[in-house]
């Protein structure tokens, strides 16, 4: 183990260029102690974003050494090349400052997606009984753990490449509602996701699903979109 | 690319795939015979039968091609999707009509 790693850290806006800092290095240490520490103790107007620190909030991903990363569940020793350490800011979005990114379109592409829950029932109505052995509700297993860190959308090459993109998170979202028997808005929602921008966007890259810090696979959750808006399209329940 | 050009775009490879399978075979089959153009020809010409499916692959391979054009032009050129469209259209209809004429060359008596 080296005892001193160097840290180079994305410094400004989108404009900006990656300072170097020496840090401390120490056992167990996750990148975010890393950030943590710069801010701390070497230049406290470093601007980045974390809340839990425990791998629950989704708020702390950066760009480690050319992926993005949940950094606070991140150790240096499985990422650093020879006690170097590269730390951007999210790809795919708007950098606020330093290592903070606006995640104002990843958000809005969820509302695209149709990503909210759509009731139909009231709270007067019994509680819908669903069986955890359905295959509906075990498709919904498959990806309802997504935390929002916004790691699918920095590592996607279609998102790079076509802005009106959904995007890996908001497609997942989709498909757990789509299998959700208590939604009412499937029409609205496979409608949103079948246009240009959609699912049918996606190329299979899987970059999504090698690098979801939850292990979900928002690849296998679009393809289960594409095949479920070509048997509306076919079935006339939704147009092109 | 929205679901009616997906749904094109995967109906028109999935009748592609056996067509190019026995394609491959006629290629094959011809170099091992040791064929000539002259004796090819004499099989092909006048036949509905190779008409029907070499007309089918060069529209199908038209109209698969042109929805990846519109697709390549859309990702990575400052083109707006109508814009990319009307290319695609284009190429379409160019490759349509250089996969007819080339059937039609082996085909018509």
């Amino acid at each position: 183990m080296h005892s001193e790693l160097s840290v180079s850290l994305w410094r400004g806006g989108a404009d900006g260029r990656y300072e170097t800092y020496n840090v401390p290095q120490r056992e167990s240490q996750t990148v975010l102690d890393v950030v943590t520490f710069v801010q701390r103790h070497i230049d406290p107007t470093l601007s980045y974003r974390f809340a839990c620190r425990v791998g629950v909030c989704g708020s702390c991903a950066m760009t480690v050494n050319g992926k993005p990363r949940w950094t606070c569940r991140t150790h240096v020793t499985k990422v650093s090349h020879g006690g170097r350490l590269e730390i951007g800011p999210l790809e795919n979005l708007p950098v606020i400052k330093d290592l903070a990114t606006d995640m104002q379109p990843f958000f809005e592409k969820w509302q695209g997606a149709k990503g909210a829950f759509a009731p139909t029932k009231t709270r007067h109505d019994a509680i819908a009984q669903i069986r955890p052995d359905t295959p509906a509700r075990m498709a919904v297993d498959a990806a309802i753990e997504c935390i929002n860190c916004g790691i699918c959308y920095s590592a996607c090459d279609t998102v790079r490449w076509n802005d009106r993109y959904l995007g890996p998170a908001a497609l997942t979202r989709a498909w757990t509602l789509v299998n959700d028997a208590r939604d009412g808005g499937n029409t609205a929602r496979l409608q949103a996701i079948a246009g240009s921008g959609g699912c049918h966007a996606c190329h299979s890259h899987q970059s999504c699903q090698q690098l979801c810090p939850q292990a979900l696979n928002p690849t296998a959750a679009i393809a289960g979109l594409k095949r479920r808006t070509v048997a509306a399209y076919l079935n006339r329940e939704i147009g092109a | 690319m929205n679901v009616r050009l997906y749904i094109w775009q995967r109906a028109t490879a999935a009748i592609m795939a056996p067509l190019v399978l026995v394609h491959i075979a006629v290629i094959f089959y011809a170099t091992r015979q040791g064929m000539s153009a002259t004796e090819v020809l004499a099989r092909t010409r006048g036949s509905v039968a190779w008409a029907a499916f070499y007309g089918l692959f060069a529209i199908s391979a038209s109209i698969h091609a042109s929805i990846g054009v519109r697709n390549i032009l859309d990702e990575w050129l400052p083109l707006n999707e109508r814009r990319a469209g009307v290319c695609a259209i284009a190429f379409g209809l160019a490759t349509a009509l250089l996969g007819i004429r080339a059937v039609a060359a082996v085909v018509l008596p």
